[in-house]
């Protein structure tokens, strides 16, 4: 299955931005959505992971290049 | 069982509002977290920004704490609506610029609000407060005052020292058990460490001053300076990010300096430099600066050679700075570096 994945572009923003805009775009998503999430704080390869954790999101990957972060989460 | 009682603990990331949640959740009550972010907030990366030997490992200690007790935690963004609070405090500041018992009362507030949300469905509201605990925010006449400006009324519920207040809805109700809460009070962290051990956590973040910056002397100086130069109150969220981090020069009203002080201060103003005129050492090794402000020609230079100062040509006859304006433009200043002596004290922040 391919599915396109939403993406929300939280580059530039500190902690915990990236997660408090991950949680209001999500709280709109239905289950079983994936979203991206672009950041460029390294903060948020610590707490995007432990918000996914609370709130029994899956965190199904997560990789940095240079700079950028991102963060693949499937909504539960 | 149905409909499980529910609460909405505030959690800080410190240890009494893990512990407040707690004593709940012992209970059999269902508990989830908010937290609040102003912009002031003490969390592990702000804290880690500069490199120190043993520093606690980057975290955010909210979700940690949420993570230890295993409920849900819910932060929500109060930048916007935190500077009525910060910048006209109607019980005022504490020792610093810290605008506790409004914060406080604010903070319930939308707890409040959070919680009693049609779908969200909560019945009461739990702090890790204690009586005694800090000298203007929590002691026994703020107590209820909190309670009720709040507009929680008795429907907030401290559990660290209930025993030293009059019963509250969720102890009449039988939701929880009073016999079962806490009397703490007074400054010893004595019995809030005993209780941790009982509960066997063995970790927690402890904040000496408060949860925030804003009890933090330093940063409050940082501020007030702000306010001065400004010619008024108010702020954006990048200036008390800012102020979080290096060393701030003011040589003169109109402008000042920020010093990044190691490699992680650097990198984090790094992210502003697009903002601000930046200035970095190019013969030697040194910080990146950034110039707060509309600097002049003559300012620049002035700020090249304090620039210079903190690099590792401070010992040499001259070092090669550049500056870069927000427009792109780029010059090389070739200066020399000011004398510790010669930055008078007054222009530290
Ligand atoms: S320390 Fe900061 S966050 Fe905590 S109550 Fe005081 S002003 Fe609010």
């Amino acid at each position: 299955m391919c599915e396109t994945p939403e993406v929300l572009d939280a580059r530039g923003l500190l902690c915990p931005l990236p997660v408090i805009r991950t949680q209001d775009r999500i709280a709109a998503l239905a289950p079983g959505t994936l979203l991206d999430v672009m950041a460029t704080d390294p903060g948020t390869l610590q707490d995007l992971p432990a918000w996914c954790r609370v709130h029994g999101h899956e965190l199904v990957e997560s990789a940095q290049s240079g700079d950028e972060i991102r963060i693949r989460v499937k909504i539960r | 069982m149905s409909n499980p009682i529910k609460a909405v603990a505030l959690i800080s990331g410190g240890l009494d509002s893990m512990l407040a949640a707690k004593v709940v959740m012992e209970q059999g009550v269902h508990v989830e977290g908010v937290n609040f972010f102003t912009g002031f907030c003490v969390e592990g990366h702000t804290h880690a920004i500069r490199k120190r030997k043993g520093r606690a490992p980057k975290r955010n200690n909210a979700l940690w704490v949420a993570e230890q007790l295993g409920i849900k935690l819910h932060i929500i963004d109060v930048i916007e609506e935190y500077k009525r609070i910060l910048l006209n405090p109607e019980h005022g500041y504490g020792q610093h610029l810290n605008p506790c018992l409004d914060c406080k009362i604010f903070m319930v507030k939308k707890a409040l609000a959070w919680g009693f949300m049609q779908d969200n469905g909560f019945d009461f509201i739990v702090t890790g407060e204690v009586i005694g605990q800090r000298p203007k925010s929590q002691r026994k006449d703020t107590m209820p005052l909190i309670a009720k400006e709040s507009g929680a009324e008795d429907r907030l519920l401290r559990p660290l020292c209930a025993r030293n207040l009059p019963p509250t809805l969720p102890e009449r109700e039988g939701w929880v058990d009073r016999n079962a809460l806490h009397g703490f009070q007074g400054r010893n962290r004595k019995p809030q460490i005993e209780l941790a051990l009982r509960f066997g956590f063995n970790e927690w973040a402890q904040p000496a001053g408060g949860c925030c910056f804003l009890t933090d002397a330093q940063y409050s100086r940082k501020l007030a300076d702000l306010w001065d130069a400004q010619g008024h109150k108010d702020y954006a969220l990048d200036d008390i990010m800012l102020l979080k981090v290096g060393r701030h020069i003011r040589p003169a009203p109109h402008f000042k300096l920020i010093v990044g002080r190691e490699k992680g201060e650097n990198h984090y103003l790094e992210g502003y430099r697009r903002q601000f005129t930046a200035l970095k050492p190019v013969s030697h090794e040194g910080p990146l600066c950034l110039i707060d402000g509309a600097p002049s020609s003559a300012d620049i230079s002035l700020a090249a050679r304090v620039v210079a100062r903190y690099s590792q040509g401070r010992n040499a006859a001259s070092v090669t700075v550049a500056a870069e304006q927000t427009d792109g433009r780029r010059q090389e200043l070739q200066v020399a570096p000011f004398a510790p002596t010669e930055i008078p004290t007054a222009w530290h922040v």
